[in-house]
């Protein structure tokens, strides 16, 4: 199995905010999260990166034991992610915002850095040029030399996508794309996220609000609510759950 | 057993002067988050207008208290209002430099005026009793009953009063507050009103106990009451004075049975040793990041 | 009139595009360089400038060293360290007892570079100690980490008597001048700025961005934490090496919370997170006191108040968050536009 989660439960303090959490993910897939809010939606991405420290089971990726890695070790072994609230370096360029997530990629040690000597050059360049270049996929690269907060809403959105992906992860996992999006730009996103999808390789993981955007393009579905998991199964399956409903809309409600 | 009561009282002394100046830091660090590094500059000068009070308008305690809390409390608002406010939306550090600016100023100006160490007259009567061996002096229960007095009264402002409510909501959330029509600079201002008064009155209290001052005796006593607000846990008032106290009995009690060379030495790997356990202070939480 | 003001607008075009031709003329740096180094061996052998100046260029010298390795940790990671003295105590201490005790006089001056390196050493494995709990601690909580650092270190040397206790150390030979220093600012200046222009130097603004974010994008904090400490506090210690045998005499009261918070002013003077500012800071702070001088006392209430009216109108000081390009490595700077070069050469060749 690629990535898997067993028994996943954390607490903040008395508070059970994710229980008895478990994930089989399989290479390529791309499932979808949805839950209302303060679900545990996002503490699952902040268990999977290492953010938080699980209370109890455990998160494997290849066999490898995540709980207890610190965020950048797990960032290495392949798990990118992007935010709710964007959190892109502001003051920082766009290109310096990619720059810096090849920093494991990065093959030199202090010593060449302190006096530019060794492999600092040619890999300052092959950074620069990949970095570029994965700007240019995004369609970028023209904002290459501009501080990320001047950049409109969308850009930044997109930008941390390239940003993630700058890290060469296997799995992707997107915490509310799209978010304040309208309508036309949702589609756009659900094409673009199956688009870098097949380009780059990735099984995605997708938290999301927009019942468009999850029931168009998510292969499998797993509903959350109040920590616990409420369902799971093919978009098909989720829309005629009736305790999906219910979380949702209370009792008697429709879908 | 009398030496430890002797020493207790002591502590008592000094850790009430520590968490009077303590509480300056803590209430501004509480509602704009920056921390006033000039404050105990401020204290120093409440100990500058005790003197100028006493020694050339021959004042009794009670007006010179007064005087000095009333001046230092403007001259704390006028800080704020020219210095601290224009920085409100700048980068933090640069507030804290502002105000280690306003700390340098508020020094030299003092030493143009007053550059050799100034003696403060008496104000109150010092009669020392002892009793079971242990020496109280009339100045020491009036500096400690003070302290206890501003500090319940700073209390009750904060618990029980509007302006308290307005600063206790502004601490939660500067920009919320000001949509419920609470006005945000007015309370702003009582708060450095009221923080820097209880600057100037331990200043006052300081220079009563230990009558030589000088322009540069906050510099060292602002660092460590800033330090007392930490280790209670910064933002937090009544930590504040249990950082003071706490800070007033270790240094005394260093003092006491090590060389006094020690003191700081041992005051300060304390205070290391205790923000390893409890790194947001006694009484502090953490703020939790949202991600 | 009309015809006046064109040719004033004429000659400030020309002055402008002559000052851009130079900043953006690299090749020129060297031979400044090269310049400065010899002035730096000609003033004091052929007596072109007085003592006085020559001192003051040292302690210019110093500071610039103090407050482009203080920005760093300040400016570039954006914490709040008030602990530079107590490194600088570190460097001055090592190396005042090496020279005076140690190694015999008449090897000193040979052996000085050496001094200097135990002293920034020496401070720089104190700094490794220093950054263990800025893994843990940020912002407000570090900067009295930092704070206790500097008092703990200044009350262990009070109660060293082997190393003149409160007392300090006096007699020690005057072993700074002035093209040593100029060494020592160029390597400094040259050091920390590659660090800036690395991996390691982007990991360092990223934590002050936004530290989760950073350890998010594979960036690893702890190492990067650890380096910028190390660099920070060893040119500190290489700067109080330099300012001991200036100085001609150390105590502990020399490296107080005073002295700090003069490097302090000097880096957010100057501009945070810029090598610029920091030379610019270290250049005005010290340059100003001393023409300020005949002012008297009320020299000391004047520079507080100019910093306070820069903090309203420039917060982030003078440079701030910007540099000169003379200090930012050329690739950096063409790095974009190379790659569009190639990208059109590219797509030309496959239309």
């Amino acid at each position: 199995m690629f990535l898997q989660a067993k028994g996943v439960t954390h607490y903040f303090g008395g508070l059970c905010a994710v229980s008895d959490f478990n994930l089989n993910l399989k290479p390529n897939e791309l499932i979808g999260i949805i839950g209302p809010n303060g679900a545990g939606k996002t503490t699952i991405f902040n268990l999977i990166t290492g953010v938080y420290k699980a209370t109890k089971g455990s998160i494997t990726i290849d066999g490898i034991e995540l709980v207890g890695k610190t965020p950048n070790q797990i960032t290495g072994l392949g798990i990118a992610r992007t935010f709710q609230n964007i959190r892109l370096f502001k003051d920082l360029t766009v290109l310096d915002n990619v720059r810096i997530a090849n920093y494991s990629q990065s093959k030199y040690n202090p010593i060449e850095a302190l006096f530019h000597t060794g492999r600092y050059d040619g890999e300052e360049r092959r950074i620069a040029n990949h970095a570029m270049d994965l700007l240019a996929v995004f369609k970028l690269q023209d904002y290459a030399d501009e501080a990320s907060k001047n950049l409109p809403y969308g850009l930044q959105r997109r930008l941390e996508i390239a940003r993630a992906l700058a890290t060469h992860p296997k799995i992707l996992l997107l915490d509310e794309p799209a978010a304040g999006m309208n309508p036309n730009e949702i589609g756009q996103l659900m094409e673009f996220i199956g688009w870098i999808r097949k380009e780059f390789g990735l099984t995605v993981i997708l938290i999301e609000h927009q019942m468009r955007l999850v029931m168009g393009i998510c292969e499998r579905i797993k509903v959350l609510d109040f920590g616990a998991t409420l369902a799971e199964g093919l978009p098909v399956e989720i829309q005629n759950n009736p305790k999906v409903m219910e979380a949702y809309l209370g009792e008697g409600g429709d879908l | 057993m009398t030496y430890i009561l002797q020493q207790g009282l002591n502590s008592l002394q000094l850790g009430s002067i520590y968490a009077l100046i303590a509480l300056g830091y803590t209430m501004v660090y509480g509602i704009l988050t920056m921390i006033n590094f000039a404050h105990g500059d401020l204290f120093m000068v409440g100990a500058f207008l005790c003197f100028l009070a006493a020694t050339f308008l021959h004042l009794p305690f009670v007006p010179t208290l007064l005087i000095a809390m009333i001046g230092v409390a403007l001259i704390g608002v006028v800080i704020e209002r020219f210095a601290y406010k224009p920085l409100r939306q700048a980068p933090r550090v640069s507030a804290i430099i502002t105000a280690l600016g306003v700390g340098i100023f508020l020094e030299n100006f003092t030493l143009v005026f007053a550059p050799y160490p100034q003696h403060v007259p008496t104000l109150i009567k010092n009669t020392t009793w002892v009793i079971g061996g242990v020496s109280v002096s009339s100045l020491q229960l009036i500096i400690i009953a003070l302290s206890l007095v501003l500090m319940v009264l700073l209390d009750f402002i904060v618990r029980k009063t509007m302006v308290g409510m307005a600063m206790r909501a502004i601490s939660w959330d500067k920009t919320i507050v000001p949509l419920m029509g609470i006005p945000l600079n007015l309370v702003i201002s009582a708060t450095f009103a009221i923080g820097t008064s209880l600057g100037g009155a331990a200043g006052v209290m300081y220079a009563l106990a230990f009558p030589v001052i000088d322009p540069y005796m906050g510099i060292m006593i602002g660092w460590k009451a800033f330090i007392a607000a930490v280790v209670g846990g910064i933002g937090n008032i009544r930590g504040a004075m249990i950082g003071g106290f706490i800070l007033g009995g270790v240094e005394i009690l260093v003092a006491a049975f090590l060389p006094s060379t020690y003191r700081d030495f041992v005051a300060f790997t304390l205070l290391l040793i205790l923000l390893i356990f409890r790194p947001y202070g006694i009484l502090g939480k953490p703020r939790p990041q949202k991600v | 009139m009309s015809k006046e003001s064109s040719d004033n607008g004429n000659w400030k075009n020309w002055l402008s595009r002559q000052w851009a031709k130079i900043v953006t003329n690299r090749k020129l740096l060297p031979v400044l360089l090269v310049i400065g180094l010899l002035l730096s061996f000609a003033i004091p052998q052929f007596g072109l400038l007085n003592q006085y100046i020559v001192l003051i260029l040292i302690y210019v010298g110093i500071n610039i060293i103090l407050s482009t390795s203080l920005n760093l940790v300040n400016g570039y990671m954006g914490e709040f360290s008030v602990g530079h003295a107590g490194f600088m105590a570190v460097g001055a201490y090592i190396s005042a007892i090496l020279t005076t005790k140690i190694i015999p006089d008449s090897l000193a001056p040979w052996l000085f570079p050496l001094v200097v390196f135990a002293g920034g050493t020496g401070a720089a494995l104190i700094g490794l100690m220093v950054a263990i709990p800025s893994f843990k601690t940020r912002g407000d909580y570090l900067a009295i980490v930092t704070l206790a650092f500097l008092m703990i270190v200044k009350s262990l040397i009070e109660n060293i008597e082997v190393i003149g206790g409160p007392r300090g150390i006096p007699g020690i030979t005057r072993l700074t001048t002035l093209p040593w220093t100029f060494i020592w600012v160029v390597i400094a200046v040259w050091v920390i700025r590659n660090f800036v222009y690395s991996k390691f130097g982007r990991g360092v603004l990223s934590i002050r961005e936004d530290e989760i974010a950073s350890d998010l994008m594979s960036v690893n904090s702890r190492q990067v934490k650890m380096l910028t400490f190390v660099i920070s506090s060893f040119f500190a210690g290489v700067a109080g090496a330099l300012f001991a045998h200036i100085l001609q005499f150390i105590s502990p009261r020399v490296f107080d919370i005073i002295k700090s918070t003069d490097i302090l002013i000097m880096v957010y003077l100057g501009g945070i997170g810029s090598i610029a500012g920091s030379i610019l800071g270290a250049l005005i702070f010290t340059i100003l006191l001393e023409v300020l001088r005949p002012l008297g006392m009320w020299r000391m209430v004047l520079m507080p108040l100019v910093l306070v009216v820069l903090m309203i109108y420039r917060p982030r000081g003078i440079m701030g968050l910007r540099e000169f390009r003379w200090f930012v490595p050329g690739y950096d700077l063409i790095a974009t536009n190379l790659w569009r070069k190639k990208k059109e050469a590219k797509d030309v060749s496959t239309s």
